[in-house]
């Protein structure tokens, strides 16, 4: 999306002076228009306890698995969230959701801290964000039908679809996403991968959701049943506006549906920016590596690629190195990056220049080196 | 017959397998007439269609198949020159212990959760080799510094649980090539890892590989890493195979139009497309796979006679072939 294409920046947000529950309902409600902010992440943090002891649990520590994260996203638009295992992403995910508690930081939807909210005012926010899961394989429960399966959000929200129209919306919603509305009686098992993965898109429309929080949704798939999937969730999102975090270990494929990119690291955001910014004009060692990594479908490329290998595993989120949390796998670390936390902004040396590496990125030593075209 | 022997025989040689599952449905014919091989030293890659036959293919190989529901029905599976479908039990089990082995897709549920790693590997040695338990301790630890677990001495203890995803599959490649076998099928062993791991992962793989002078069968959706590794590929459809070829014969210009659908419909790193490319509609029901060519009814090319002659593998060049009427046609697209 262009608007945004320039906003290197988190946007501020106004705060929403609902009180009442039905005024904040009222504000959950309200439409957002193209463009504009409909979620603002500002300094998310997850902890998990660490505990020892059968009887008399002690907490010897905290699993930091997201500590101190803010992005915007914005209406109609896809934000890719790509970054190693065990970085963070479902985590994040999941605080989106609800389905996790903060241990502090902000989410807004449209001005709203849903961080903060509880009962009904829970309830609406829950039903304009839902979730695709990855696995197509075992987020469907085998002994439920087809219908019922994509019908079951309604028995949490029956006022989207009173029960007499159910059986109605469940066909239209399999009619959406290219399956046989005759198929509503079927078991997950008669399907195939990449229709297990429509029956999760058509349950998380169900609702007439805002905002769709996908968790490698197409991990599991072959390249044609993916590329299926994918073309649906585009024209599903200019359909009906809707705005996706999509979160995926396949760099090209997030590159093909996002409209920006944040690259994650041992709980922190690295690098974010539109498409061409992370993958034309990364600046971030880490980005770098990632992409350099990627291996590309053409064996003539098998030996002339400059391959950044990362020597060492990822530190463990419970103990993460001082300073940069990448250094003890960075080949351009210095003693700086041991003592000072690199913020995620547009890094000095490209302040206000006319160029594409100009976008935040949490580097002390930040420049360009293109890793995608260099073959 | 005397002179064969001093032919080399080739090291796994797979020829018209057959396998069946007895369902609710009626019988799905997983595995229609699969036919492939490897030589030592040499990676051969598996591409197709989620559920196209090749796990079950896998198993089959190696006598993991879960049966009933499935069944072996025609076919044999060659290794170096032995039908295993056929020898007797013992000789297969000892073949299948120590000169196979397999690694998966998920490690976490591959590997014990109540047992250390390393009281898992060394158990391998235990079991196949007859060694003490402090020799095969040490041998574990010998095994998880090649896969370059940092400070193995130090881990050897630790449960699976407190290993990350990139070090539990090195440890199941340490299972997996702990008896050095002669042959080693990994399905999809990079797909739960991200890419910087899967590099290390992959070339790992590959130097052990050189190392032992292993084959290698290669399961995976990601044709980059094919791309990376593999010499030869086999791609699957419905249960067949449907093209055969060296990689870059492969890569340059597919014999068969389910090979080309593949291949367009990869998203590209260095530029960003707008529709993807994807083969319209579904892959056949097992149980009723149509007459003719399993995949006319989304073939592009299809013409009358593919809906009533099933074609068979023909030869397209040395090590090429493409079960495809058109084939050439294909083939001259590019
Ligand atoms: N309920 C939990 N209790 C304790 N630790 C947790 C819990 N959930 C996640 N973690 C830890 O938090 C970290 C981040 O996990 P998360 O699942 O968010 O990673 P991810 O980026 O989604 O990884 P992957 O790509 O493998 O899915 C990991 O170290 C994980 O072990
Ligand atoms: N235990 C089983 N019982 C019944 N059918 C089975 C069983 N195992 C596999 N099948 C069927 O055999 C077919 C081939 O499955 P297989 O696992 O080999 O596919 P695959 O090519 O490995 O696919 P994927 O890429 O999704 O792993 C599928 O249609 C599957 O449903
Ligand atoms: S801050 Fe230092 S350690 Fe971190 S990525 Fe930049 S150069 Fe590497
Ligand atoms: S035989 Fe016919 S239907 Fe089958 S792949 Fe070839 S052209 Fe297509
Ligand atoms: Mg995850
Ligand atoms: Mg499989």
């Amino acid at each position: 999306m262009a608007e945004t294409a320039e906003n290197h920046e988190v946007s501020d947000v106004v705060p929403s002076t609902a009180e009442t529950t039905a005024e904040v309902e009222a504000v959950l409600d309200a439409p957002v228009d193209r463009g504009e902010p409909i979620l603002q992440v500002r300094n998310l943090v997850k902890h998990f306890p660490l505990t020892q002891g059968i009887l008399f649990k002690k907490q010897i520590g905290a699993v930091k698995a997201v500590d101190g994260i803010s992005f915007d996203l914005y209406k109609g638009e896809t934000l890719g969230i790509v970054g190693e295992s065990g970085c963070g992403k479902s985590t994040v995910a999941k605080l989106l959701m609800t389905l996790e508690t903060a241990t502090s930081g902000e989410v807004f939807y449209k001005g709203q801290d849903i961080t903060r909210l509880s009962g009904r005012a829970l309830k609406a926010v829950r039903r304009n964000i839902q979730m695709v899961f990855q696995d197509p394989y075992t987020s469907l429960n085998p002994r439920m039908t087809v219908g019922d399966i994509i019908g079951e959000p309604f028995d949490i929200h029956p006022e989207v679809a009173p029960k007499g129209d159910r059986r109605k919306r469940v066909q239209e919603l399999l009619d959406v996403v290219g399956l046989n509305p005759e198929y509503i009686n079927r078991y997950p098992h008669q399907f195939s991968g990449g229709q297990r993965q429509r029956i999760g898109i058509a349950r998380g429309l169900a609702l007439n959701p805002e905002v769709i929080i996908c968790d490698e949704p197409v991990s599991a798939l072959d390249v044609s049943v993916q590329a299926q999937v994918i073309n649906l969730m585009g024209k599903l999102q200019d359909e009906f506006e809707l705005s996706y975090v999509f979160i995926a270990h396949d760099l090209s494929i997030v590159r093909h549906i996002s409209d920006r990119v944040g690259v994650m690291y041992l709980g922190k955001m690295a690098e974010i920016g539109t498409d061409s910014e992370i993958y034309d004009h990364p600046t971030h060692p880490y980005t770098q590596a990632l992409l350099s990594a990627v291996p590309v479908p053409d064996p003539a490329a098998r030996e002339g690629r400059d391959r950044i290998i990362l020597t060492g595993d990822v530190p463990s989120p419970a103990n993460p190195p001082s300073g940069c949390r990448f250094r003890t796998r960075c080949w351009k670390a210095q003693d700086k990056c041991a003592e000072e936390v690199p913020l995620l902004a547009v890094p000095e040396v490209f302040a206000g220049k006319k160029t594409l590496a100009a976008h935040e990125s949490a580097c002390h030593f930040a420049e360009e080196r293109d890793v995608v075209h260099a073959a | 017959m005397e002179h064969q022997r001093d032919q080399p025989v080739t090291l796994l040689d797979v020829r018209d397998l057959q396998v069946e599952f007895h369902t609710r449905d009626g019988v799905a014919k997983a595995v229609n007439g699969v036919n492939y091989c490897v030589d030592p030293g040499e990676t051969l890659a598996v591409l197709g269609e989620s559920g196209s036959g090749k796990s079950v293919t896998a198993q089959a190989i190696m006598g993991i198949l879960d049966s009933p529901p499935g069944r072996i029905t025609g076919g044999e599976v060659l290794f170096r020159g032995e039908d295993l479908l056929t020898m007797g039990a013992e000789t297969r089990r000892r073949i299948r212990g120590a000169k196979m082995s397999m690694v998966f897709q998920d490690a976490l549920s591959a590997l014990n959760p109540v047992m250390s790693v390393g009281a898992q590997l060394a158990e391998m040695f235990e079991v196949h080799e007859g060694m003490t338990r402090k020799d095969s301790r040490a041998k574990a630890v010998q095994l998880m510094d090649r896969v370059r677990i940092p400070a193995a001495k130090d881990r050897v203890g630790d449960y699976p649980h407190q290993f990350s995803g990139g070090m539990r599959q090195r440890i199941m490649i340490a299972m997996a090539l702990a008896l050095e076998p002669d042959l080693v099928i990994a399905d999809e062993p990079t797909t739960a890892l991200d890419v910087t791991v899967q590099a290390q992962v992959m070339d790992l793989l590959a130097e052990l590989q050189r190392e032992y002078n292993m084959g290698l069968i290669l399961i995976t959706h990601d044709l980059g890493v094919v791309a990376d590794v593999a010499d030869k590929i086999a791609v699957m459809y419905a249960g067949r195979i449907v093209e055969t070829a060296p990689v870059h014969d492969l890569y340059a210009a597919p014999a068969h139009p389910y090979t080309r659908g593949l291949l367009d419909s990869i998203p590209r790193l260095d530029q960003k497309g707008r529709q993807l490319y994807a083969i319209k509609g579904l892959p056949p029901d097992l149980t009723a796979i149509p007459p003719g060519c399993p995949f006319s009814p989304r073939c592009p090319r299809a013409q009358d006679i593919c809906r009533t002659d099933r074609p068979p593998l023909f030869a397209v060049s040395h090590g090429r072939a493409s079960a495809c009427h058109f084939w050439k046609e294909t083939l001259d697209e590019r």
